[in-house]
């Protein structure tokens, strides 16, 4: 027997409805981490099968990645800031970490492209050469995604009282998209530069 | 996308007196509704449904000039390449855009939010933008064919897919990720309504059965449909922008295509079959009027089937070079899968044991697709051992087999589904004549097109061929018969659907008596589902036990 009881009895304005956006990133999240896997098994089995791994004329460089990585893994503290500060209902300090987070992306946006521009090799010279650029350039992509929301997220800052102490999950989501992009790239990292050194 | 940006939440007013004001939005939706975005998950499950069954006809269509190409040895009807264009596109719509998106989408979105007493899907307008990429796939499947078509068939197999029409094949590629982004996005929005969304008196153990299989199969799309997208990527890109990943002169390899495809498209063949097995567990006690036997077996084995599906993929590349030992963890590891499914079957079973059983069509079908499943599994038993798939491999028994897995259980459980849901979805019910006329002539047609396949591939038929051996003419002459009368019974059907939909014997809100929620609302639904959401109060196949409680909530009883 299905009945109502008073207390439920108010239609749907006072019914609960949780904020299901942050779960809801979270799984799509954990779907496309699945996506660089897929990319992240392809490299390793050519890695596993290619002698010189590496090919000769394909190496890549050391030092504008090694600079971007301390640039974005050291941007994944600076957003945090920028949830702290909004927490404690400081939107100007917010603003500020989201603004040095969004140029820190930029930055290694740039550093990416320049990276591509003095290599000295395109994507279609061998598998290591196609596996690197898809795989950086997709990764780019998703820096460029988290930037995006960074800038959505500083525009919509601008409208007063649009986020609080406790209405902040548009921030908190740019905020784990970006450590998403982050921690995708430490694994990225070692996979293409570290390892190809050993 | 917040729960206040929702054009159902009329402004946030806590006075209970003032709540009284949502019944003046319209109790139901206009038939133009259903041709726009709209974000009621209701709607969005009869777009899902039409949409699919649309596209069902198209490749019925394509699978009958098959038949009738293979009536006969010679290519006389079809050229080979209008054959093997026919063949994929057949192939990928009846997955990618008839089972998986009307048992998915389709029942997903129309019946979850219902059974777990929510009023909509978790994030309403991601849902219709997952609904709106499927037209557009299909339209470019169909585009593909202005371009000699995607010839590769549905698995699109490099170097084959890099050989044969280019623009055809990345077409083919585009559509496939639109599907696959549409499967992730909806599948994100069922894990968390199901989690999250659920009303407090629905306990975990009174969870309908269809929601753990759509629990099950959401969280498997989640984690294989963005592989697929990263080898299909990986394909667009040697196809179109000189890479060689897949090109092994150029150092390339194809083998790792068929593990990033079938990491994919094997636990494809659970999404196409999970949710059956929902609708099934529904169905069955329903008609059979008794409670279900072994719930948690039940709903525990779809998480199992979900788990174990991600580990059996290499059984479809035994004959791909693969070294002995992965042959081994892979054959018995695809054994095991035929545990959770048998346990399902054997429960299934133990539930008609003396029920009383009501032979509706919904029924029919139910026992229609039991014993037909059971052939398909045992089939496909057979071939998850290595050394007999090698016998059998790319002959016309796998074609044999699959078809009974995905026709005899995916669409016999989706018309299962739509005679039992079908008076809850329109008010009316559907004819009962033309049911069992359309179950008759699909279960004849089923057995004579798909039982002589197997017969055809021990003798060594192989599959993918426009042309055969002569020896081969008697039998494929039943299939094509069979076939022919699988397209004839469609008819009865959609006569009665469109008849029915509109003239039909009035249902009231629960004709088959059923304890689940979403027969607590009236038939359609309101459009907020419930004027009060409902509190459940028993388990949602506890017949027999207490005969008077019957669900009786209607809003005058709620009020």
């Amino acid at each position: 027997m299905t009945v109502a009881t008073p207390s439920e009895h108010h239609g749907h304005d006072a019914e609960h409805h949780p904020d299901l956006r942050v779960p809801g990133l979270l799984t799509f999240l954990i779907s496309e981490s699945l996506m660089f896997g897929g990319f992240f098994a392809t490299y390793l089995f050519f890695r596993q099968t290619t002698d010189v791994w590496p090919p000769e004329g394909t190496e890549v460089e050391l030092l504008v990645p090694t600079i971007n990585t301390i640039i974005l893994v050291s941007s994944s503290f600076v957003i945090h800031f920028g949830e702290m500060a909004i927490k404690k209902n400081n939107v100007a300090g917010m603003q500020w970490w989201y603004k040095v987070t969004a140029v820190m992306g930029a930055m290694f946006l740039l550093g990416q492209v320049y990276e591509y521009l003095t290599l000295g090799y395109g994507m279609t010279a061998n598998v290591f050469a196609n596996c690197f650029y898809i795989m950086t350039g997709f990764h780019g992509l998703h820096v460029f995604v988290g930037l995006l929301l960074i800038l959505g997220v500083l525009k919509r800052s601008q409208r007063p009282g649009h986020y609080s102490a406790t209405k902040h999950t548009g921030i908190e989501m740019a905020e784990i998209y970006w450590h998403f992009v982050d921690i995708i790239w430490i694994v990225l990292f070692t996979l293409l530069y570290v390892l190809t050194q050993f | 996308m917040t729960q206040t940006e929702l054009p159902r939440n009329t402004p946030p007013d806590k006075n209970p007196q003032v709540a009284v004001t949502h019944t003046a939005h319209p109790k139901k939706w206009k038939w133009y509704d259903y041709f726009t975005f709209n974000i009621d998950h209701k709607v969005i499950g009869i777009q899902y449904l039409v949409t699919a069954f649309l596209f069902y006809l198209i490749g019925g269509l394509m699978a009958i000039a098959i038949r009738a190409e293979l009536a006969t040895p010679d290519a006389d009807i079809l050229d080979p390449n209008l054959y093997n264009a026919f063949m994929t596109n057949h192939g990928t719509i009846m997955i990618f855009l008839w089972i998986v998106p009307s048992a998915i989408g389709g029942f997903g979105n129309y019946l979850v939010p219902l059974m777990v007493g929510a009023r909509d899907m978790a994030f309403p307008k991601l849902n219709a933008i997952a609904f709106w990429l499927n037209p557009p796939a299909g339209l470019l499947l169909l585009l593909s064919f202005l371009f000699g078509g995607s010839q590769s068939g549905w698995t699109a197999y490099p170097p084959l897919s890099l050989v044969t029409a280019p623009v055809a094949q990345s077409l083919w590629i585009l559509a496939i990720v639109l599907v696959g982004t549409s499967s992730i996005l909806g599948s994100l929005n069922f894990v968390i309504t199901i989690l999250m969304m659920k009303v407090p008196s629905l306990k975990w153990d009174q969870l309908p059965l269809f929601c753990w299989a759509i629990l099950a199969t959401s969280v498997l799309a989640l984690l294989s449909t963005p592989v697929l997208a990263a080898g299909l990527v990986l394909l667009l890109f040697d196809l179109n922008f000189g890479t060689s990943f897949f090109k092994p002169d150029a150092g390339g390899n194809v083998v790792i295509y068929q593990h990033l495809f079938w990491f994919y498209s094997h636990p494809a063949v659970y999404l196409m079959i999970l949710p059956i097995f929902g609708i099934m567990s529904e169905v069955i006690p329903v008609h059979a009027r008794k409670p279900i036997f072994g719930y948690k077996a039940i709903a525990y084995s779809s998480v199992a089937i979900c788990v174990v599906g991600l580990f059996v993929w290499v059984h479809h590349m035994f004959t791909s070079g693969t070294p002995g030992w992965m042959r081994m963890f892979f054959t018995i590891s695809t054994l095991i899968v035929a545990v959770p499914t048998g346990v399902k079957i054997f429960a299934w079973v133990a539930t008609l044991w003396g029920g009383k059983i009501r032979f509706t069509s919904a029924m029919l079908f139910a026992i229609g697709l039991l014993s037909m499943f059971v052939m398909g599994g045992l089939s496909g038993v057979t071939m998850g051992t290595a050394p007999f798939d090698v016998h059998v491999h790319d002959t016309y028994y796998v074609v044999g087999h699959f078809h009974y897995v995905l026709f005899g259980g995916s669409v016999f459980g989706i018309y299962a589904g739509i005679y039992h849901w079908f008076p809850k979805m329109t008010g009316h019910k559907l004819n009962e004549f033309l049911g069992r006329t359309h179950f008759f002539l699909t279960f004849i047609g089923t057995n004579l097109t798909f039982l002589p396949m197997h017969e055809l591939g021990l003798q060594g038929m192989p599959r993918r061929v426009a042309m055969y051996d002569p020896q081969f003419t008697s039998l494929n002459e039943i299939c094509t018969i069979g076939a022919f009368i699988l397209g004839l019974s469609v008819i009865p059907f959609t006569i009665n659907i469109l008849w029915s939909w509109s003239r039909g014997e009035v249902a009231g809100d629960n004709p088959w008596r059923a304890l689940t929620l979403e027969w607590t609302t009236s038939s359609p639904p309101l459009i907020e589902n419930w004027e009060v959401l409902p509190v459940a109060t028993h388990g949602p196949y506890d017949y027999g036990h207490s005969p008077e409680a019957q669900p009786t909530a209607t809003p005058e009883v709620s009020a």
